[in-house]
């Protein structure tokens, strides 16, 4: 897979949505894209995620040849569908928002995806769907643990209708069946993950991690606030909420994210 | 037809329909005066089907918000020949947006579980307009899992706006709750039926949308996101709603085409909001012709062929000179 270009703007500084202060760039990426004053989790590619989590080298990408297409002809205030993917496409160097394969974490061959939020907003299409989906099923036949490391503010993604939607039951039902066999599921809940991400295969690990003070829920900040008509609680949706709330088991850093899967699968014996 | 509680397009029903109403109450009845309403109705019957042949996208939206229009309760009572009403998700509480318990539908016993909207302005308040909680999700898979104990076919009937976006709802987990409702849906080993009968919401309407046939009432929507929040998002302004509507082709007739649903309910002219006896009677018979079809199959044939309908979602292109690298070690 090329990458042309990244999903952020190039800059030497970044001013951190943690802490306010003005960053190194190259200081921050040598951490992980961690924030070197206050922890802060940047955003991280796919590529990038592949390079932390698996061994140097040992990513082999499936189902590249799936690609999306428009099948409602969606066209939205200022353009088709058809070119909104192209032009994802170019930008991100992805041809969907997820990338899947397998990959060795400390020698342990693992089936392996990610979704990268840069490609509109992370979001679930078919195309994001079927990869998962059949992700999962390879998972199961070749009795493979399964990684997902999920970042996506978009859930199901509107260009696509109730196809997307659909994804949601169809990658449930074939984690349903991976379960029936035995498989180890750790989903890695980033920021952000929303809406029918969330409401789907992120949450249905056998183990849910969640990097640190990570936007995560089901209905959007703002739909809330429009709905209710009172200011959202601090910290409300975030990684550390939905840890005291019971729905996460984990929360770890970046650092340490490559080691505690190593680790976890151990005890699960896979 | 009360002319407030019509909708705009229903105005040239509405006045032909008060015509009519006119003639029969204040007229002497006479030759003439039979003619002329036998006219009027013929005419009647021609305009209801000019207007609801050709709804548009959002149209079927304001037919399928419709406030006469038949809700879960209604169906409980026209459907069903008994209903033994069960409560609670024996963990937080009793959510009034979902409604479920044991029915009979003729010689079937089933497990009917429906979203609930209310009709008078408490019933609505007490149900969040047909939005669950997670406490109304978990209630849903609790009466699942009982029915599948049993071998009791699930009925689940879908009319959401969405599923509730508050505090409490994101405290308890509502992510969580429509994903494990998917899952466990997927391969509960009992007969699924879901049909929507009014809005199909999003996550809140798949939440109780897995199974063996999905049917739609003719004129009910089934959409990944609202027309508003659609809207709101990729036009910047509610405004577009209408176009939005359009462009996420939602309507029963893109969905049969799309592959998402096995089956149309067809409704009585004029929308199911004029005929809740008619609209009962059609969703009755649907019931029956596709439980006696399930019914007798085995459970693994059923599980096998519910995983193989959803497995086949989506629409996306492939390049075939691309390959895989080969598969390890297989089970
Ligand atoms: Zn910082």
């Amino acid at each position: 897979m090329k990458r042309q270009k990244r999903g952020v703007p190039e800059g030497l500084w970044q001013r951190c949505p943690g802490c306010q202060n003005v960053i190194f760039r190259k200081e921050a990426e040598r951490r992980l894209n961690i924030c070197p004053e206050c922890e802060h989790h940047f955003y991280v590619s796919a590529q990038e995620r592949i390079r932390q989590v698996l061994d140097e080298g040992t990513f082999e990408e499936w189902d590249q040849a799936l690609v999306p297409t428009d099948p409602l002809e969606f066209k939205d205030r200022k353009k088709r569908y058809s070119e909104r993917l192209q032009a994802e496409q170019l930008r991100t160097g992805l041809s969907d928002a997820a990338v899947t394969g397998a990959g060795m974490i400390r020698a342990r061959r693992v089936a392996f995806g990610v979704t990268d939020s840069a490609f509109i907003m992370g979001s679930m299409g078919s195309v994001v769907g079927e990869r998962l989906t059949r992700l999962i099923e390879r998972a199961g036949r070749e009795q493979l643990p399964l990684i997902i490391i999920s970042g996506s503010g978009g859930g199901a993604r509107m260009h696509e209708g109730i196809l997307s939607l659909m994804q949601m039951a169809k990658v449930s039902a074939a984690l349903a069946q991976y379960d029936q066999l035995g498989g180890l599921f750790i989903s890695v809940l980033t920021n952000p993950t929303m809406g029918g991400v969330a409401a789907s295969f992120a949450s249905l690990g056998d183990l849910v991690l969640a990097e640190p003070k990570a936007l995560i829920g089901f209905a959007g900040p703002r739909t809330i606030k429009n709905t209710i008509h009172i200011e959202l609680p601090k910290g409300f949706q975030t990684s550390e909420f939905l840890l005291e709330h019971g729905f996460v088991d984990r929360i770890v850093t970046r650092q340490r994210l490559k080691s505690e899967i190593a680790q976890l699968i151990d005890y699960c014996g896979k | 037809m009360d002319s407030k509680r019509s909708l705009s397009f229903e105005q040239p029903i509405h006045e032909l329909q008060q015509r009519i109403d006119l003639l029969q109450e204040n007229e002497p009845d006479s030759a003439d005066r039979t003619e002329e309403i036998r006219n009027l109705k013929r005419q009647l019957a021609t305009v209801t089907e000019q207007v609801f042949k050709n709804l548009s996208a959002w149209q079927t939206v304001e037919v399928a918000r419709h406030e006469k229009r038949p809700h879960t309760a209604d169906y409980l009572r026209l459907v069903c020949d008994e209903f033994v009403e069960l409560h609670g998700d024996r963990n937080f509480g009793d959510d009034q947006a979902i409604r479920s318990g044991f029915a009979k539908i003729e010689q079937y016993k089933v497990m009917m579980i429906g979203h609930q909207k209310g009709r008078t302005y408490k019933e609505r308040s007490a149900c969040y307009f047909g939005c669950a909680h997670p406490e109304g999700y978990r209630k849903a898979m609790a009466k699942m899992q009982l029915a599948a104990k049993y071998q009791i076919p699930v009925v689940t009937l879908i009319d959401t706006p969405g599923a509730y976006p508050g505090i409490g709802a994101e405290e308890r987990g509502q992510a969580w709750v429509i994903a494990e409702n998917m899952y466990e849906m997927s391969r509960l080993r009992t007969p699924i039926i879901c049909v929507v009968i009014g809005e199909g919401g999003s996550g809140g309407a798949l939440g109780l949308g897995v199974g063996d046939r999905i049917a739609m009432l003719e004129h009910s929507y089934y959409s990944v996101i609202s027309p508003e929040g659609c809207a709101g998002i990729l036009w910047k302004s509610h405004e577009f709603k209408e176009t939005a509507a359009e462009a996420l082709r939602f309507t029963s007739a893109n969905l049969k085409r799309l592959g998402v649903i096995d089956d149309i309910i067809e409704e009585p002219l004029g929308g199911a909001h004029q005929d809740h006896q008619q609209t009962s009677l059609s969703l009755k018979e649907y019931l029956v012709r596709v439980l006696r079809d399930l019914v007798p199959r085995s459970m693994d044939e059923i599980i096998a062929s519910r995983y193989e309908k959803f497995r086949r979602m989506g629409v996306f292109l492939e390049d075939p000179a691309s390959v895989n690298p080969p598969e390890q070690g297989s089970a």
